[in-house]
């Protein structure tokens, strides 16, 4: 975590940022329930989502508390966004390996190496660069998901088999003969190093919002045709002025300081797909079956198989977009580059209320234990915390995170 | 033989045991002497598993009512230990054996001869050479039990309950699984403890061996005893009447469907059991449906009946082959989504394990199977969704707080009603229904029935499986009986009588 993103990284001087830098994707997860609170009829995986922005915010506010005003400065927050993205990136795709069932071991040994092959082709310009790591990821997502999916060979360990073959000691250790490779490329450093312009910042807020606002009147307009029950002027209202609020702000704020980082940009572009892969797509309702019932999921006319092998073609491909962006913030390509980055996106899919069994999870959730995660992790590094220290907080609040949820749910 | 002078050596007096919804036993009274051979025969959920359930210690007191004496004293099992120190061994349909481990190990699973908390090997490979040995069981005691054939296992098993000293020894279908030959083995076996004086009780639906082997046979019928008598007194066309002896028809709206042609056909279905080389489960079945028709298929447990729909709709694990004609038309189906594509619908048994995603919402598992069509190819609609899921759940009657209720919260009738909204969601045009009605109540029953009369009515073809006879005859047109995988009877629906079908479906048609 902290200590695997160097030092070199080229954020200050950026704006303070709050909650907002979540995507608005608070749609119900599938396979949610309900709960009564008093006369209240909360969905329970929205109430999740508010538990973890809630334990997020305090986190926020403890840690702001005990570095005197350091943790919330700008500069301080825009490295804690920096230092999200790629974690973010990739828990995106876990969350949907973890959602179908499954698991992805190999993630953090891929990104390795597709850093060092986008990094190794240079020479060929910027995009075949970047196709390149892209590339290299789907292929060994197909080769693992075709394992996985077709071989009936276990994901555990296909990937953990992946993990060992393509890491810092085993392909990646025989490209790159243990050197690093520095980035020469303007483009590809521009990834790391540079803003969306402040005025196309503003101008895709815009946007978004005027979408958002026709999106919540289609929406209406749906449901009066269905002869459903159809929100009230004022909720309606509601819906669409909060979230462009919410935009407006971070945007205004990102902007004072010189815009969104690239990086940052990409990994919301990133959770807002994912966010309507899994939330608006059959594909998407086909995961949550799957690894809420693969018999049932099988009886109902889904082909496991292929879904299977889609999923993890996916996360291969994320896994390259994230070795993208980890070149881009060291400005290198390392041997270490994906040192225990499976193992952080898995943490932060299931601080994020995504069960391990199956079935369950939400992008949303996953970016905001990425974020809960990272934040610990900055926090405690602005406080000198030793880090053997940091390790085991971290650990404890993984451990903890779940029996919290466990309890809650045993309860409901 | 026991004879009526000594007193027994288990009684279960009254025995009741219900479960939500459902009254499993009720008043329940059966006795066993030592030595004595007593079968214990009814329908599927007549109630005989449960009842030996409830005397092995699975059910535990309080669960259930009634009292249960072994040799006058009352006993009263919290756990399957308790029973096992009582002297009871129960040997279950599904054997319980750990097959990674020998057979030396399974039999004293955690009894294993100890000195200083270390295990005893010798001791212990000894100990069960000697007790195979006793069954004339030619076999190494270190041999992993994974290599063993089923019966072997199932000898195994009573090695076991012999290491107990088990007095009363339950043997639930014993014989489902196993070769002439190894029956042969067996009985000679179960002979053996008789004139040791163990007391066995025998589950079975083969009543070939229930006469051959018992001296009193015990008849359940809806959780009711209906009557003990020395088997020199009966025989089997009275126990199959006995069995089934109830009147059918008051919950079943009689209606008698409008047939149009023949809109599904299946010629030569064989399966094979993908654990047992060449034992075929379905073998050379063929049958039609024809629109509006509802058309029954009869049987016992193990007769084929899920296996033969399971493999039609192309979800068999076992190899399968025959052919199938929808409307005519040859159908090529080698998956679940062949099938769906070809208007097939399957409201498969075990609703938790087949049928929902326990988790996840109505309105999820109502249109998982049709989502493509009720959604979007590639992009989910929720309101079109929602609008066909209200109007499902209005037209079946599903009761629960909104469309978005965890269906695993659900009863099991309204789980049911969820399931078959999801296969009329795909708008099929044959309807399998594999055990519609299992463990729900009454009044959800009734609604499953009126559905499936509607449909018929409405031109579907219907395909029901039951293993409760009165909902075959109340319901079909015309039932096909399965017996071992193979057809032994087919009825209309005036000619099929409950003595009729039982006898084809236990092999003893009279030919």
């Amino acid at each position: 975590m902290s200590e695997q993103i160097p030092a070199n990284e080229p954020a200050i001087n950026r704006p303070p940022v709050t909650a907002d830098v979540a995507p608005p994707t608070t749609s119900a997860e599938s396979g949610s329930g309900q709960i009564r609170i008093g006369g209240l009829r909360i969905q329970t995986a929205t109430l999740r989502a508010y538990t973890l922005v809630f334990a997020l915010a305090l986190i926020w506010i403890v840690f702001h508390y005990k570095t005197g005003g350091t943790f919330l400065r700008s500069d301080n927050l825009s490295n804690l966004l920096l230092q999200t993205a790629v974690t973010g990136i990739l828990a995106v795709g876990m969350l949907m390996i973890i959602v179908a069932g499954q698991i992805d071991l190999s993630v953090g040994s891929v990104l390795g190496l597709a850093g060092a092959v986008a990094a190794m082709v240079q020479g060929w310009g910027l995009i075949p660069a970047l196709a390149a790591a892209i590339i290299v990821g789907l292929v060994i997502g197909a080769l693992q998901g075709t394992l996985v999916a077709y071989a009936n060979i276990p994901a555990f360990i296909v990937t953990l088999g992946g993990m060992l073959a393509w890491g810092q000691n085993g392909l990646t250790l025989g490209l790159m003969k243990g050197t690093s490779i520095r980035l020469t490329l303007p483009g590809f450093q521009a990834i790391g190093l540079s803003y969306v312009a402040p005025s196309i910042g503003m101008g895709m807020a815009i946007l978004a919002i005027l979408f958002i606002a026709w999106l919540k009147l289609s929406r209406n307009r749906a449901r009066r045709q269905h002869n459903l029950p159809v929100a009230g002027m004022g909720t309606t209202v509601a819906r669409i002025v909060l979230p462009s609020v919410l935009i407006l702000a971070f945007i205004y704020v990102m902007n004072l300081q010189g815009g969104i980082p690239i990086s940052v940009f990409i990994m919301l572009i990133v959770a807002l797909v994912g966010a309507f892969l899994t939330q608006n797509t059959t594909f998407g309702r086909y995961l949550y079956a799957i690894g809420g019932n693969p018999d049932a999921a099988r009886l109902s006319g889904i082909n496991l198989r292929r879904r299977l092998l889609m999923t993890f073609c996916i996360m291969g491909a994320l896994t390259g977009v994230a070795a993208i962006v980890q070149n881009g913030i060291q400005g290198s390509a390392t041997m270490r580059a994906g040192n225990n980055l499976e193992l952080n996106a898995i943490a932060a899919c299931v601080i994020g209320g995504t069960s391990l069994m199956g079935g369950r999870g939400t992008v949303f959730g996953a970016i905001l234990g990425a974020l809960i995660m990272q934040s610990l992790d900055n926090g405690m590094s602005l406080l000198n915390f030793d880090v053997y220290i940091q390790s085991i907080v971290k650990g404890t609040v993984l451990v903890a995170a779940v029996g919290i949820d466990m309890l809650g749910r045993r309860r409901a | 033989m026991a004879t009526a002078n000594i007193t027994p050596l288990l009684e279960m007096r009254d025995i009741g045991k219900s479960f939500p919804g459902v009254r499993a036993l009720d008043g329940v009274t059966f006795d066993l002497f030592a030595g004595e051979f007593h079968a214990l025969v009814g329908e599927n959920g007549a109630g005989k598993s449960t009842l030996m359930k409830v005397l092995g210690g699975v059910y535990p007191y309080p669960h259930y009512e009634g009292e249960i004496h072994i040799n006058s004293k009352v006993q009263r099992f919290a756990n399957v230990r308790d029973a096992e120190k009582a002297g009871i061994a129960v040997i279950f349909q599904e054997l319980s054996l750990v097959k990674d481990l020998s057979i030396g190990e399974n039999i004293f699973l955690g009894r294993e001869p100890r000195r200083f908390g270390v295990i005893q090997w010798s001791d212990l490979y000894s100990r069960a050479a000697r007790l195979l040995d006793d069954l004339n069981l030619k076999i190494d005691p270190r041999t992993p039990v994974g290599n063993l054939g089923i019966g072997q296992q199932q000898l195994v098993e009573i090695a076991k309950a012999l290491s107990h000293e088990a007095r009363i020894l339950v043997l639930d279908e014993p014989t489902a699984a196993l070769t002439d030959t190894e029956v042969e083995t067996l009985f000679g076996i179960l002979n053996k403890l008789r004139a040791r004086n163990v007391g066995m009780i025998y589950i079975s639906h083969k009543l070939d061996e229930v006469f051959r082997m018992s001296d009193r046979i015990t008849v359940l019928r809806d959780g009711r005893t209906v009557g003990t008598e020395p088997t020199s007194q009966l025989d089997v066309a009275r126990v199959i009447a006995r069995m089934v002896g109830r009147e059918v028809g008051d919950i079943f709206p009689q209606a008698d469907h409008a047939h149009g042609d023949v809109v599904f056909e299946v010629r030569n279905m064989t399966v094979e059991d993908p654990n047992i080389r060449g034992k075929l489960l379905v073998d050379h079945v063929s049958f039609n449906v024809r629109r509006g028709e509802v058309l029954g298929i009869a049987g016992l447990m193990g007769a084929g009946r899920s296996d033969l729909l399971m493999a039609i709709f192309g979800a068999h694990a076992g190899r399968s082959t025959g052919e199938i004609f929808v409307e005519g038309k040859r159908a090529h189906i080698a998956r679940p989504s062949d099938a769906i594509r070809h208007g097939i619908g399957f409201v498969t048994e075990d609703r938790k394990r087949f049928g929902l995603i326990l988790d996840q919402t109505i309105l999820n598992n109502m249109t998982i199977a049709g989502l493509s069509r009720l959604s979007g190819r590639f992009f989910t609609d929720t309101d079109a969704e929602m609008a066909v899921g209200e109007r499902s759940m209005k037209e079946l009657r599903v009761k629960a707080p909104s469309i978005l209720t965890v269906t695993g919260t659900l009863s099991g009738g309204n789980q049911q009603k969820v399931v078959l909204a999801k296969w009329l969601l795909t708008n099929p045009r044959v309807l399998f229904l594999d055990e519609p009605t299992r463990g729900i109540d009454v009044g959800a029953k009734q609604e499953i029935y009126a559905q499936t009369n509607r449909l018929a009515r409405e031109g579907m073809a219907l395909v029901l499986v039951s293993s409760e006879l009165p909902e075959v005859l109340g319901l079909a047109d015309r039932v096909l009986v399965l017996h071992e995988g193979r057809i032994t009877g087919e009825f209309r629906r005036a000619e099929a009588t409950p003595e009729k079908v039982m006898a084809c479906a236990t092999g003893h048609a009279k030919r």
